[in-house]
């Protein structure tokens, strides 16, 4: 089954907005994927959702934009040990000394993986990675083997749990066909495995990738059988063009959607936030 | 009780050739000098552990020190990849590396385990990844009371952990505040402990979220001023980020890293001697 718009997650932020009347070349597919991520945790924050473990770069940037965009705003929880960090400025590293001084606790590094993470009290996790497969698997491992690899990545980090256990998982990655890749080559953070009922086989308690944001729209899974699905595309991108772009047999969805406009609300949010840096 | 001594001192009486280590400090607090130290007395076949080896864990598998890592993530933070670490792995250079790789949930689950005298550390962790497959100290087990599959990961307990932290008094005290990492856990799971520090009070004062760390559970506090950076003490000085991005390029290139390290650490005496060199000062 392909997922209509209708019953997709993100049709809820894709309600009419002030289309902003900056001019769209000065948009760039970074400043969308951070707005496109922005709604959608204002959107989980308001149905309750709101504590998000966020990583550093675009999902960092994505969730403060969130906080000064929406009311209620985020719980922003860094791995770092920062629970409720209200940043003025973007931090370069998830332990500048910005996002301990502004946060409402600090706890430690083993506290932050077992009390808040494993114990279930994150809404949402944001995840990314060098590889990502048709079934929301990531690799931030290594290209090639991993006896003699290609590429060697950083690892794992926090991401095979935040995978397994947050509520929902975003991820935050460039489409192009190098990255999204019929499989992985290594699997850090699993997904939906090798497809429907894998998670619930493995135990997993967290909910998987349920929506992928990209700089040319969003995939989400189709419920049936978890493959991604391309339900949205930004203005003048074509469907073609999320083929090409995409290493597997990518469907798109029957009533895949356009991204609303970014608004002048949001732009000048992003811009300040960013100036402040 | 702890020694206070010279960072020389310490170095050379704790750390051996073939000794494990783990240097934390999560973004925050991270003993580089005493890093630096270790380059500069030549330290081999060492089994580094750390969550997450940044630049310092780059410069001393670049420097030749670092025989097996064990680790769970391995970048520059914030900017890109850690050169020297990923030129060991990919290409032996100076010389193959053992790697050991871990989650950072499975690495904090160790740590404590071995702060606490136990044998392993319990998580839900792992399930379904291929880390399973490559690293041996990753086990499954069975929960004895309601039967669900666990993961359970080997205690750590190095032969020595080195620490940066705001200050001490005189008995050899440790305060530490701010973002405290695993570092706490690293000095209870090791054999000795080594902890630098940006000063040494007469009295130390309560800090809010701070901890102390008792002078009879450290070996060596070591006066180390502005001894973290480009990492940072809250409270005394701020991340250098310019000089994490500019080890990208210093490190992106064998010549230039060993150029550096002949230059600003074999070349320097101690840590202020290195900060001179490098044209750095101390943001106190």
């Amino acid at each position: 089954m392909i997922l209509s718009a209708d019953q997709s997650a993100f049709r809820l932020w894709c309600k009419p907005m002030d289309i902003a009347s900056t001019s769209a070349n000065q948009i760039s597919t970074d400043d969308l994927m951070i707005v496109n991520a922005a709604r959608v945790l204002g959107t989980l924050a308001a149905a309750g959702k709101a504590a998000c473990f966020v990583g550093i770069g675009l999902p960092s940037t994505a969730a403060n934009l969130a906080r000064h965009l929406y009311s209620p705003e985020p719980v922003l929880i860094y791995e770092s040990g920062c629970i409720g960090s209200k940043p003025t400025r973007l931090p370069l590293s998830i332990g500048d000394g910005e996002l301990a001084d502004t946060s409402d606790s600090v706890v430690s590094v083993p506290e932050i993986f077992s009390y808040w993470l494993q114990a279930g009290r994150i809404d949402v996790g944001f995840l990314g990675g060098a590889q990502l497969d048709k079934f929301g698997n990531i690799n931030s491992t290594v290209i090639g083997s991993y006896e003699k690899p290609k590429t060697r990545l950083p690892g794992a980090g926090g991401a095979p749990e935040i995978a397994a256990t947050a509520g929902q998982v975003i991820v935050i990655m460039r489409q192009t066909k190098r990255a999204f890749v019929d499989r992985c080559d290594f699997r850090t953070s699993f997904g939906f495995g090798d497809g429907p009922g894998h998670r619930e086989r493995l135990g997993l308690r967290g909910g998987g990738p349920k929506i992928v944001i990209t700089d040319l729209g969003v995939l989400e899974p189709d419920p049936e059988t978890c493959e991604l699905v391309q339900t949205q595309m930004h203005l003048g991108v074509t469907a073609e063009q999320c083929v090409e772009n995409t290493g597997w047999k990518l469907r798109i969805a029957e009533n895949v959607i356009t991204t609303e406009a970014v608004t002048d609300r949001e732009v000048n949010a992003l811009r300040e936030l960013q100036s402040a840096t | 009780m702890a020694e206070i001594l010279s960072l020389k001192e310490a170095i050379a009486r704790y750390v051996k050739d073939g000794s494990t280590i783990a240097m934390e400090g999560f973004t925050h607090l991270i003993p580089h000098a005493a890093g630096h130290e270790i380059i500069r007395q030549s330290r081999r076949n060492l089994h580094a552990i750390r969550m997450t080896p940044d630049m310092v864990y780059d410069q001393l598998i670049g420097a030749g020190c670092v025989s097996k890592l064990t680790f769970s993530w391995g970048g520059n933070p914030g900017v890109g990849s850690l050169h020297r670490f990923r030129d060991a792995v990919e290409n032996n250079w100076p010389h193959q590396i053992e790697i050991e790789e871990h989650s950072h949930a499975g690495m904090a689950a160790r740590y404590v385990a071995g702060a606490s005298g136990l044998p392993f550390g319990v998580l839900r962790g792992y399930v379904g990844t291929d880390l399973v497959e490559q690293t041996s100290s990753i086990k499954t087990i069975s929960c004895p009371f309601t039967d669900e599959a666990l993961t359970a990961v080997p205690a750590i307990n190095p032969d020595v952990s080195i620490i940066h932290a705001q200050r001490a008094d005189r008995e050899g005290n440790v305060q530490i505040w701010g973002l405290l990492g695993v570092q706490r856990e690293s000095v209870l799971a090791a054999k000795a402990s080594i902890v630098t520090v940006e000063e040494i009070v007469d009295k130390l004062t309560p800090v809010s979220g701070g901890v102390v760390i008792p002078s009879w559970v450290v070996s060596a506090v070591c006066l180390v001023s502005n001894g973290a950076h480009p990492s940072y003490a809250s409270g005394y000085s701020e991340r250098d980020n310019s000089f994490y991005k500019s080890w990208d390029d210093i490190a992106k290139d064998r010549e230039s890293f060993v150029e550096w390290v002949k230059n600003h650490i074999l070349g320097t005496t101690d840590f202020d001697s290195f900060s001179r060199s490098v044209g750095i000062s101390a943001l106190v």
